[in-house]
């Protein structure tokens, strides 16, 4: 009996982007309206999950060449290094700091350090929910 | 205008209410997977749709915010939904869900004979 999967892999193509920009920002968003790392992560490792559904694993491993063991401990050096970084100023730890910009294209912006620390909860997620479902994956 | 948009609004909202309605009338009176499905995917996805145009349109005349993550939900069920009923269907017949025993036609037995 001969299948092919090329509904799925088509609309699979296409819907990635989507998610992963939702997740992109819900992940922006966090600060003033719902969303933030852990829930933006949680999207696009179903991003990534939606992928491995589609093509198997190790042509999702040629696509995205990315170690998720690596990037738990990427994420957890960027919470921990924005709470070292307040020790420097002579704060508390986790003392969170901001400042207003005037970027090139998106004008008033404001920069704050929490974004950092939100930057390692988001890798952080990915990098655990994606080890635990390649693990689960790989194990025949 | 804002009067007709009203009235558009509550019409949106209650058909697409109604056709989820039509949708789980169909998941219950229909006889076997191929025409459950036939029935989930179509009217559950305009049913969904209709909705989500009516929350966008409300949103709008209520506070002139424009969700464009509700824009995005109506694409992405449109794209997805069918899909998925796709793939139900076909894995019912894969691992040999029986048609509904007054059907006359089954293409694919006889072309995946040959």
């Amino acid at each position: 009996m001969k299948t092919n999967d090329i509904i799925l892999q088509t609309v699979t193509k296409i819907t990635l982007f989507v998610i992963i920009l939702f997740s992109i920002y819900l992940f922006f968003t966090g600060h003033y309206h719902p969303g933030g790392g852990f829930i933006g992560g949680l999207m696009a490792s179903g991003a990534i999950v939606l992928l491995l559904l589609a093509y198997d694993i190790e042509m999702v491993k040629a696509i995205l060449p990315v170690d998720y063991r690596k990037m738990i401990g990427i994420g957890l050096l960027f919470s921990a290094g924005t709470g070292a970084g307040a020790l420097l100023a002579g704060k508390p730890f986790l003392t969170h700091a901001y400042t207003y910009a005037n970027l090139p294209i998106l004008g008033k912006t404001s920069l704050h350090t929490a974004v950092l620390f939100d930057t390692g909860v988001f890798l952080v997620v990915i990098g655990v929910t994606m080890t635990i479902i390649q693990t689960i994956g790989e194990s025949d | 205008m804002t009067e007709i948009l009203k009235f558009f609004i509550g019409l949106t909202v209650l058909t697409g209410a109604l056709l989820s309605l039509v949708t789980a009338f169909g998941l219950i009176r229909l006889p076997d997977v191929y025409t459950r499905n036939h029935a989930a995917s179509k009217s559950a996805t305009l049913g969904v749709m209709l909705v989500l145009l009516g929350t966008l349109l409300y949103a709008y005349q209520d506070t002139g915010s424009f969700h464009s993550r509700l824009l995005l939900g109506i694409a992405f069920i449109f794209m997805t939904s069918p899909v998925a009923g796709h793939l139900i269907s076909r894995a019912a017949y894969n691992s040999g869900v029986k048609l509904w025993g007054n059907s006359v036609r089954d293409d694919l037995a006889k072309h995946r004979k040959k």
